[in-house]
């Protein structure tokens, strides 16, 4: 097992608010780590910090060995960083074929003119894109929809979109910011035995954001806690399940 | 197979340009259309090339820009300049005009294009308004008065192949990965940038392209018209260009060559009712906004299935 993200003493705030405060976190090689808390505990900005949307007042992430801070989002995304969105941001407009083939661009297999020269090159890139797209909607059981615009599909299956086209951009390490939420009991489990599918085929180090405790128990192998920015707690689900502090954060402290 | 079918259309393609310019070409040397339609003509394909290259730049890629006639400008100025005063061949002056035109998209695009919505808008307005209030202060280009006696260079020939390039880079831009990339910064510009797309280097390119397009039309405008004057391309100019796109619908090149078409006959129709042309005119935009907002092909194209349809052929 060897680390592929270490964050030390990240600290991010917004005018005088304090969001992220000496966050420490690692993240070793094909594991599935989630991070919980209660509402505006921070957790989201912790996923903007990585992904490069938002730049840090201070600390470093180190991914792959390399300090990450600082680089543009699509940058980072190019090391190998993808994630999904609390808010779904798909491309609506699109079809679900589109908006995968548009995560798979970075690797783009034929130049600018050979697209508009339309030259064979073009055709046989354009079919690989194709494949390649088809494979992930496949995994993600969307193939039989690939025609539909992404608006029009139900919300649980534009959950799995988003999850599809991160995974198009073929990260080693996938970000997933609640992706049950507003998914039913029998939604959960299927997309829990999805994430581990996925995470087992592509050998994919996980984080992941979740409310949804039967989900972060189930299928998460550490679990870190924030609260006001702060990291309160660490360890397996047990140790979090039954750790005083947690529980005071979430249900606030016992009365005398 | 695939490939056949595909060989197929377009030989079908090729074909039907190729009889739609030699019809035209025939009815001009025969003297069926005369003076007046011949101007009606050359106005149709100069505003599709201004019309599709402008809706890549707010339809496509969803940057609202109000600077297209500035370009245009560059690009009359930049061709007039090869031709009149270097006396280089047209074709130079229109690669000439391209170039500069580019680059100036370019210049203006990087920093620019940072802002979003209103303020690029603002932003781009004002851009287009340095460009000709330049030009009015060059000496070399006779400043506001222009410059009058332009050979006449734009033949038939010359514009049906610059609208032809024009539809042919938009579409073929648009349908590739690299298309994708554009639209996809319309779509959503943070998820875009999350799945690795640069979107600032999507937008400058888009940019750039609009504005390479908006140079041609400039020169082709130039050496038809023969006087060019930087009042010619203040920012009604923009305005009428970019009418056009809204009508056609954002994000459709065939609904931006058909608006095109529609709003250059309908300004020569009411030619003959000045009183009451610009409150027709106004009054037409008004019934389609109300209608139709998304304009007349929302951001769908005029493709083969349709047509198929609609003649009820084979599928």
């Amino acid at each position: 097992m060897s680390l592929i993200m270490e964050i030390n003493n990240l600290d991010k705030s917004f005018g005088g608010l304090s969001a992220v405060l000496n966050f420490n976190f690692c993240l070793e090689q094909n594991e599935l780590i989630g991070l919980i808390g209660p509402n505006g505990a921070g957790k989201t900005t912790v996923f903007n910090l990585i992904t490069g949307v938002y730049k840090p007042d201070q600390g470093s992430i180190v991914f792959n060995g390399q300090n990450i801070v600082g680089l543009a989002p699509h940058t980072i995304c190019a090391r190998g960083i993808a994630r999904t969105f609390q808010n779904i941001r798909l491309f609506n407009d699109l079809s679900v074929l589109d908006n995968v083939k548009i995560a798979s661009h970075k690797n783009v297999p034929y130049g600018f003119l050979s697209a508009i020269l339309r030259t064979p090159g073009f055709f046989k890139g354009e079919d690989i894109i194709e494949k390649d797209a088809l494979k992930y909607l496949k995994i993600f059981k969307l193939d039989d929809k690939k025609d539909e615009l992404a608006k029009n599909l139900p919300y649980g299956e534009q959950r799995r979109l988003e999850i599809a086209r991160a995974m198009a951009t073929k990260p080693t390490m996938l970000i997933l910011d609640e992706p049950a939420a507003g998914m039913n009991p029998q939604e959960t489990k299927e997309l829990m035995k999805l994430i581990a599918q996925i995470r087992r085929d592509f050998k994919l180090s996980i984080l992941l954001i979740e409310h949804d405790m039967s989900l972060v128990m189930g299928v998460c192998e550490r679990i870190y806690v924030l609260d006001y920015g702060q990291i309160i707690a660490e360890g397996r689900p047990e140790e979090i399940r039954s750790n005083k502090q947690v529980i005071e954060a979430y249900l606030g402290e016992e009365l005398e | 197979m695939q490939i056949k079918s595909k060989f197929i259309r377009f030989c079908i393609d090729v074909l039907v340009l190729t009889a739609l310019f030699i019809l035209v070409q025939y009815f001009i040397t025969t003297g069926l259309l005369d003076q007046y339609y011949q101007i009606n003509l050359a106005s149709m394909c100069i505003n599709i090339i201004l019309a599709v290259s402008l809706n890549l730049i707010n339809g496509f890629t969803g940057q609202l820009s109000l600077g297209h006639a500035g370009f245009m400008a560059v690009g009359a100025y930049a061709s007039v300049v090869m031709t009149q005063m270097l006396g280089q061949p047209f074709i130079v002056g229109l690669i000439v005009a391209c170039l500069a035109a580019a680059l100036g998209g370019f210049i203006i695009g990087v920093p620019t294009l940072r802002l979003r919505g209103d303020y690029l808008a603002i932003a781009t307005l004002a851009l287009g308004e340095i460009i000709r209030v330049t030009l009015q202060n060059i000496d070399y280009v006779n400043g506001p008065a222009g410059i009058l006696g332009i050979t006449k260079m734009t033949t038939w020939p010359w514009l049906f192949g610059a609208t032809v390039f024009t539809v042919l880079v938009v579409v073929n831009l648009i349908n590739s990965s690299y298309g994708r990339a554009i639209i996809s910064v319309r779509e959503d510009e943070v998820a875009s940038e999350l799945m690795g797309i640069n979107t600032t280097k999507y937008k400058v390119m888009a940019f750039v392209i609009g504005a390479m397009l908006a140079g041609l039309a400039g020169a082709m405008y130039a050496h038809f018209f023969y006087i060019i004057k930087p009042d010619t391309f203040n920012f009604m100019k923009s305005f009428d260009i970019l009418v056009m796109v809204v009508l056609g619908g954002l994000g459709s090149t065939t609904g931006a060559i058909i608006a095109a078409l529609f709003i250059t006959a309908l300004t020569a129709v009411l030619q003959s009712f000045p009183a009451i042309r610009m409150i027709l005119y106004a009054l037409i935009l008004i019934i389609v906004m109300i209608y139709r907002p998304q304009g007349l092909m929302g951001n769908k194209e005029l493709s083969r299935q349709i047509f198929g349809r609609i003649w009820g052929g084979r599928k």
